[in-house]
């Protein structure tokens, strides 16, 4: 009987494949990954932190990663960056789900409720935080205030992020839009922003401002909701099962929209979020309405710029669409452990000390031991715009709301489509009516 | 000096095992408590696995479960099944999943097949053609998705480019509800041609030479063979891409969920896209079983369709 060919796969191989494969299972052992497979926990001096910043702040918040890590040699800091909006919130929820959440999370203070709502985050407990100087009046009144649920605490707020009016200053100035000082001079009413726009896209050929609509449906919606709540309006009541647009003042902002974009062609009806953003910083446009957090990246590209509130269109209070960046810590199986919460408390302390970084980015800070001190005031152009964060506008609560929830994802999807010129005014209203009537009438899952 | 060669010998299998009494007839487990002892790591993790699961999403789909509580929450009976049957965005997820089906099946299909006829002629590197048109097929979804995004952007990305060199006006690639699906479609014929090409090297190798050199003693030109004697003799092959391909197609998500997120507008969410959007994201996980169970039925309708088409080809079956 002859035996298996030479080339076979015999016996000995086998085993030897085995032995081998055995021995690298041992190698990853030590590290999280290993952890996560042989199911033994994080180790003592480990912090896990999750947050979604990307662009500009996602610089900003590797600094202030790096400044705890210098202060804090003996913790093994393992912070994970996530896609922005839904992505995020989805994995979030379902880490804590699985009972295998980060340490330290951050979370948009309108998506906060929900995960609160649906028993996902850690109470924290007013003696826990004094222990590590955090007490209510060392906030922002609004943004602590906003925060609450039923007098608890589930967050802590470390800015309020408003939506802001960036311009060249060398094309306003051509356009003579800049004042003595050289700042812009306060555009109020409709007719004085066409106006500026009208002037601006003659000194630059192409557009007079810029913001993204392509693939991008929350700027659209910070644009119509801060137009919208300057006439006044509100979309939601009652936590979201009630929907109370005034289809008049919605469509006089989707008609101004459209004229800009459509009819007077000042902005481009058709350019995703990262277009927008060059085409003000190569300078084809004077105006870029966005986040305040872009300035890092405008910065960068030394394109000469300042920044401001954005004007009161529609004249009535001032208004502008803002959210908050909280620090949350996420429902855990060790959640006793007095310890880890101290470590994870501390982190969050340590992120309020860096309030500077991070107003660096563009944020106007919610810790008030920096934003009262002389070196915020110094900041410019950062400190220019702080009052929107008396005036912010947060997004109406309902479990489907939020920043980069499925109500902003309706509601920016049909205004992009009126400044594309895809959709009528009408249309778009109707069909915000029926998307949100669908989640309205959907009982809440939390 | 004589070579010997040796017969090969060949082993007889041992006869089978037979219990007392008279033979049986074929058996299907083959030996009996062995085969399932054998089978049995596979059946255990399957059921576990697959099975389980499975029965317990139909049966979460009938409770108005959601994901972050425990449990399966309050009874709804067929409520889950009711709104997802009359839910508009239930309807135009399957309507984009049956649009996407039709915009790629028929070129994955027809230029698999060219493509495989043509490397089948190379006479020189044939080798590189098998490769180039392979390689594809095993990048991941999401740097094949990274890839496309930065040839669509507007104004910069490559094809945009490509396009206003030539005189056109570029379209909005993924920004304009009727252009983003047939981006989408494009990006996934280049990504999973090489799969159907490869099932047709396969069958066009199979097809035996003389039949050709017969058909071109008889005067046929080459366009007859392919028409005469090729395309028939494929059409097994065929019908296996045809269906692997329509099941592919309506399972999509990777290129939606990266490329667009399902926008502009809505207008390219797939239907395992609309599950993952009300269970995971909407912690609506009770409806996303309804939504899911009735996609499962629609694709189930699709296989039994080729089961039935093929019966009389595969006399087993």
């Amino acid at each position: 009987m002859t035996g298996p060919p030479r080339n076979a796969f015999t016996r000995r191989d086998m085993l030897r494949a085995t032995l081998l494969g055995a021995g690298t299972l041992a190698l990853p052992s030590c590290s999280a990954v290993g952890a996560g497979l042989l199911d033994t926990g994080p180790s003592a001096g480990s912090l896990a932190y999750w947050n979604l910043f990307g662009g500009g702040d996602g610089v900003r918040m590797t600094q202030m990663e790096d400044g705890y890590r210098r202060a804090n040699p003996g913790v093994d800091l393992q912070a994970v960056t996530l896609a922005w909006g839904n992505p995020y919130y989805t994995k979030l929820a379902l880490a804590t789900v699985g009972d295998k959440p980060p340490d330290v999370a951050v979370s948009h203070l309108t998506r906060m409720k929900t995960l609160a709502a649906g028993n996902l985050l850690q109470e924290l407990r007013p003696e826990d935080l004094e222990r590590h100087g955090m007490t209510a009046d060392r906030f922002n009144r609004r943004a602590w205030d906003a925060g609450l649920i039923d007098g608890r605490i589930y967050a802590i707020p470390i800015d309020t992020h408003p939506f802001v009016l960036f311009y060249n200053t060398k094309i306003c100035d051509e356009a003579g839009l800049l004042d003595a000082k050289g700042k812009l001079r306060p555009i109020r009413g409709q007719d004085a922003f066409v106006d500026a726009l009208t002037r601006l896209k003659k000194v630059t050929g192409q557009y007079g401002a810029t913001h993204g609509i392509n693939s991008d449906t929350a700027t659209p919606w910070r644009l119509f909701q801060t137009l919208y709540a300057q006439l006044g309006g509100e979309v939601l009541a009652d936590d979201g099962t009630r929907i109370v647009i005034d289809d008049a003042k919605a469509r006089q902002v989707l008609d101004f929209l459209r004229q800009l974009t459509v009819e007077k062609g000042l902005m481009p009806g058709s350019i995703d979020y990262q277009g927008a953003i060059a085409l003000f910083a190569s300078g084809a446009a004077g105006f870029h309405l966005n986040g305040e957090w872009e300035i890092s990246t405008f910065q960068t590209a030394q394109t000469p710029f300042s920044m401001t509130l954005v004007p009161n269109v529609f004249g009535g209070d001032y208004a502008v669409q803002a959210d908050s960046h909280t620090l949350v810590l996420p429902v855990r199986p060790d959640q006793d452990d007095r310890a880890r919460l101290d470590l994870s408390l501390g982190f969050v302390r340590s992120m309020l000390d860096q309030s500077l970084t991070w107003a660096e980015g563009g944020h106007v800070p919610a810790w008030q031991p920096f934003a009262t001190s002389g070196r915020y005031e110094k900041l410019t152009p950062q400190s220019d715009y702080a009052a929107a964060a008396d005036a912010a506008v947060y997004d109406p609560p309902a479990w489907y709301s939020g920043s980069g929830s499925n109500f902003e994802i309706v509601m920016g999807s049909a205004v992009g489509a009126v400044e594309s010129g895809g959709m009528s005014a009408e249309a778009a209203i109707a069909q915000i009516r029926s998307k949100l009537s669908e989640l309205a009438n959907t009982a809440p899952p939390v | 000096m004589a070579t010997t060669i040796e017969p090969p010998t060949i082993r007889t299998p041992p006869p089978a095992r037979r219990t007392t009494g008279t033979r049986r007839e074929a058996r299907p487990l083959g030996h009996g408590r062995p085969a399932l002892l054998m089978l049995a790591p596979f059946l255990v993790l399957y059921v576990l696995f697959i099975v389980g699961p499975a029965v317990y999403g139909v049966v979460m789909s009938f409770f108005d479960t959601s994901m972050v509580s425990t449990g399966l929450g309050t009874f709804a009976g067929f409520d889950n099944y009711g709104e997802a049957l009359t839910s508009g965005d239930f309807w135009a997820a399957m309507w984009h999943t049956l649009w996407f089906t039709i915009l790629t099946t028929p070129p994955l299909i027809v230029l698999a097949l060219v493509f495989a006829l043509l490397a089948e002629r190379a006479r020189r590197a044939r080798w590189f053609f098998r490769l180039a048109f392979f390689l594809p097929y095993i990048l991941p979804s999401a740097v094949v998705a990274l890839i496309w995004i930065w040839m669509y952007t507007p104004a910069l990305g490559l094809l945009t480019r490509t396009m206003t060199a030539l005189g056109f006006a570029e379209p909005n690639w993924l920004g304009d509800p009727d252009w983003a699906m047939v981006s989408l479609a494009v990006t996934t014929v280049w990504w999973t041609l090489g799969f159907n090409f490869v099932l047709y090297l396969a069958g066009l190798q199979d097809i035996p030479r003389d039949l050709y050199e017969a058909s071109a003693i008889d005067g046929a030109g080459p366009w007859q063979q392919i028409r005469m004697i090729t395309l028939p003799l494929l059409s097994r092959t065929t019908s296996l891409v045809v269906v692997l391909q329509i099941i592919a197609s309506m399972k999509v998500f990777d290129q939606m969920y990266i490329m667009t997120q399902g926008g502009p507008n809505f207008a390219t969410r797939s239907l395992l896209e609309y599950v993952f959007d009300v269970g995971f994201t909407d912690f609506r996980s009770g409806y996303a079983a309804a939504a899911s169970t009735l996609f499962f039925v629609a694709v189930l309708a699709v296989s039994t369709g080729w089961v039935v088409m093929t019966r009389r080809q595969e006399p087993e079956l």
